[in-house]
């Protein structure tokens, strides 16, 4: 019955979202004060509805309630319970109803909390939110039903993928999801504002919230999924390139460039038209990216289920969706007045510059993830892109990034001059300078772009200080703490990057128990191999001593893991953290003779990398508050007047 | 003129879209081929592996006579398991050369001592950058490549026994 419930709220919502978007629709013609009175409460009824079949199908899950296709796939009674409510969303059908809920959550949030926005674009705003949802709703009803029976139930379900049996799971996507869907906000703020023709600061004002709140969520998922990956994939590395990485990454380059094209707009009047583009851009990219990974059409280390007809469905909706944008920009993006100009050295210039090399990041992305299936198409080539051709061609440009990044709020609005810029970077130049002559002099042969991003991130960690100099620290508005704090997190995260990069010592060895391995400061002696089991595993455990010169021994225990449902071996790295880096172990293969596989890394300061990231979405959190605080006080000023 | 440059996006938009669906429409070939086999051999110059013997370089496969490349590690513990068929292709008068991947001179020259040592040259690839190029994607891998540095055959994975009598026809069709 509950399975039954689960799909009966379902079309409920879907019905709902169909109301929705005609009561909008009509009521914009007709200016009907009832039908636009009932778009509201519809938002948050539908938002309620969705969200009651997502609880209905974690309950399934934690039951393991396996008369129900999808869990008897994809969970296992003896699954700790964690890992049966993450499989909720660790499968296609649990996960599109997720993408869907937090859509019409997040379009619900609108319709209850936003107040800054003139009425019809609002209306006109919950209008392209509910077309939205509408079809992704259709796509979960009629080629991804979450709720399908099995009959007869079998008596044991197949079990998570062990890749995902990890408390990451249960963070993971469900942040990314709220950023990466969150931000289909903005691309309904603009097709509303398209509609209505409204487009100027108190649009912008009112957008802002909502993209940086979507933009927080992403940049945490981002963190979370690359640390995730680091440490559960045993490779040592933290980005790989993948499509899947890609696909979100994609939308967080538009909606960081979107970020700050929405303050232009806000403060300056600027930058109307590319505004509007770059909030489309940045949802089209969640939803391109969403058909990248749920038709399987490109190879990736995130094996979903491969199924053309489901690609198929999305690739229509995209169509649909993204060209109707498109094509509504056309035509009306003319008839938005300019808005003011500027000069280009000026804070506009350089938000303008981010706004063109971010962007110019996004095509390089988007071109290197499409490329084999372009070349597929035209030739019949199969080939893969990899790190070599991300890396030349985005590190380049992310460096010339920070630096503008580190100089943007330094210049003035309208326009500055030169002389008086440098003035104010002198410091953080004298910095970057001592940065490159101590490494020249220290750590000479290294390669220029772990050099580069070294002496940028000194540079850069020290610009993006300079704002509050010579300020009354506690009078600073909240959201330029906000700023300030991501800029740092900017050239923390670019410092481990590049140490990681140019420090990183790496041996693999094949080692009996006894014998004793050095990498970088550390001496590993390899103790002994035992096995050892979990509720749902066993597996095969090193002992490892690691000793650094004269300092305390202490014990890691990498592992090399054999899940019984499904039947899959995996390795379970052993990782030590240490102020200045990680130690970070593997147990490989074994040659049936007493010798064992080991990889083994030491990686200086490769934690700021993740600290980094946490930074920027806690900037993003300082700015979001700010602007908030100060909307509500000017709204109590107004009132007053 | 400015009316038609609006446009652009979505005509952008729609090439990318038509791309996707032809992609999804072509039924998936999932098998890797060597896109290598048939071309020549990447230009590199590596330092030698072990001590007191030659390091190996591109021009090395282009002395008119073919030769067997194998791509392998200390660490690698499949590398092990085909010592015995590498030893069995030299034999038969093969010469092969070796490329070792992420390792270390004295962990090489254990690892020869302990195994055998079938090799002329040995490079050390430090950082699996000539693997790379060659279109290599893990250890042990065995290339044939003709006098002129052409390379004619990939061998996947281990030698096993049972493989032999493949990687000698591939190599005396290389002559």
């Amino acid at each position: 019955m509950i399975a039954e419930f689960g799909l009966a709220a379902l079309w409920v919502a879907a019905a709902l979202s169909l109301l929705q978007l005609v009561a909008a629709a009509a009521g914009l013609r007709s200016d009907s004060e009832a039908l636009l009175g009932s778009v509201r409460p519809l938002a948050v009824v539908q938002a309620a509805a969705v969200a009651l079949a997502f609880a209905v199908l974690i309950l399934l899950f934690l039951r393991t309630d396996l008369s129900v296709l999808l869990v008897a796939a994809n969970s296992h009674s003896a699954k700790p319970w964690i890992y049966k409510f993450a499989g909720t969303w660790g499968n296609h059908e649990g996960s599109m109803l997720l993408w869907v809920a937090v859509l019409s959550v997040a379009g619900g949030a609108v319709a209850l909390f936003e107040r800054k926005l003139q009425q019809r674009t609002l209306i006109a705003t919950l209008a392209a939110q509910a077309a939205i949802g509408l079809g992704f709703y259709a796509f979960l009803l009629f080629a991804s039903n979450p709720f399908a029976r099995l009959d007869p139930a079998p008596a044991e379900g197949q079990g998570l993928n062990p890749l995902l049996q990890d408390p990451g799971l249960a963070f993971h996507p469900p942040t990314l999801y709220f950023g990466y869907v969150g931000i289909s906000i903005a691309f309904s703020f603009a097709v509303g504002a398209l509609i209505t023709r409204d487009v100027g600061p108190a649009f912008a004002r009112a957008m802002r919230p909502w993209v940086l709140a979507a933009w927080i969520m992403l940049t945490l998922g981002i963190t979370a999924g690359s640390y995730w990956a680091y440490y559960e994939l045993g490779w040592g590395g933290w980005w790989f390139w993948d499509p899947v990485e890609n696909a979100s990454l994609m939308p967080w380059l538009a909606a960081t460039a979107l970020l700050h094209s929405v303050s232009v707009l806000a403060t300056r009047d600027g930058l109307r038209a590319w505004t509007i583009m770059l909030a489309v851009v940045a949802f089209s990219m969640s939803m391109i990216g969403t058909f990248l990974v749920r038709s399987g059409i490109l190879t990736s280390v995130h094996a979903f289920a491969v199924d053309p007809e489901r690609g198929t469905f999305i690739l229509a909706l995209l169509g649909i969706y993204i060209g109707s944008a498109l094509a509504l920009y056309a035509v009306r993006i003319a008839t938005v007045r300019q808005g003011a100009t500027f000069n280009l050295l000026s804070r506009e210039g350089s938000l303008v510059a981010n706004n063109l090399l971010l962007t110019a990041l996004l095509g390089i992305v988007l071109v290197g993830t499409l490329y084999p299936l372009a070349l597929e198409a035209a030739t019949g080539e199969k080939l893969s892109v990899g790190p070599p051709y991300f890396n030349s061609t985005t590190g380049p440009l992310a460096l010339i990034l920070v630096a503008i990044m580190a100089a943007g709020p330094l210049i003035r609005w309208r326009h500055d001059q030169l002389r008086m810029v440098v003035r104010r970077l002198a410091i953080p130049l004298a910095i970057a300078a001592t940065a490159l002559v101590g490494l020249l002099v220290f750590q000479p042969g290294l390669h220029i772009l772990p050099l580069l991003g070294l002496v940028f991130a000194a540079g850069a960690g020290a610009a993006s200080i300079a704002p509050l100099v010579k300020r009354n620290l506690r009078r600073t508005p909240l959201f330029t703490w906000g700023m300030v704090v991501a800029h740092l997190g900017v050239a923390v995260s670019l410092a481990g990057m590049a140490s990681e990069s140019a420090f990183t010592r790496e041996r693999l060895v094949a080692a009996r128990p006894g014998e004793t391995v050095i990498v970088g400061p550390y001496t590993i002696r390899f103790d002994s191999v035992d096995p050892v089991a979990g509720p749902n595993w066993s597996a095969i455990e090193a002992t490892l001593t690691a000793r650094r010169g004269q300092g305390t021994p202490f014990t890691l225990h990498p592992q090399a893991r054999t899940f019984s449902a499904p039947p899959m071996e995996t390795s379970e790295a052993a990782i030590a953290t240490r102020l200045d880096g990680q130690l970070y172990t593997v147990l490989g293969k074994s040659d049936g003779q007493g010798r064992w596989q080991l990889r083994l890394w030491w990686k200086p300061l490769v934690t700021l990398i993740w600290l980094g990231g946490g930074m920027i979405a806690f900037g993003g959190l300082l700015s979001l508050v700010g602007h908030l605080r100060r909307d509500r006080r000017s709204a109590r000023r107004e009132a007053f007047e | 003129m400015r009316r038609v440059i609006l446009w652009a996006p979505l005509a952008v938009f729609l090439i990318f879209a038509i791309l996707l669906a032809t992609g999804l429409l072509k039924p998936s070939d999932q098998a890797i081929r060597s896109k290598l086999v048939g071309k020549p051999v990447p230009e590199f110059v590596l330092p030698a592996g072990v001590e007191g013997r030659p390091g190996l370089s591109s021009a090395d496969m282009k002395g008119g006579e073919p030769r067997m490349l194998n791509i392998f590690a200390s660490w690698c513990i499949p590398c092990m398991a085909e010592a015995p068929q590498l030893a069995e292709l030299e034999r038969r008068g093969i010469p092969i050369d070796a490329i070792a991947i992420r390792d270390r001179p004295e962990d090489i020259a254990a690892f020869l001592e302990r195994w055998g040592d079938p090799f002329q040259r040995i490079g050390s690839d430090r950082n699996s950058s000539v693997q790379l190029a060659l279109g290599s994607s893990g250890v042990p891998e065995t290339f044939i490549i003709d006098g002129q540095g052409i390379i004619r055959h990939q061998h996947l994975g281990e030698i096993r026994p049972e493989h032999l009598p493949e990687l000698v026809r591939a190599f005396e069709a290389a002559r």
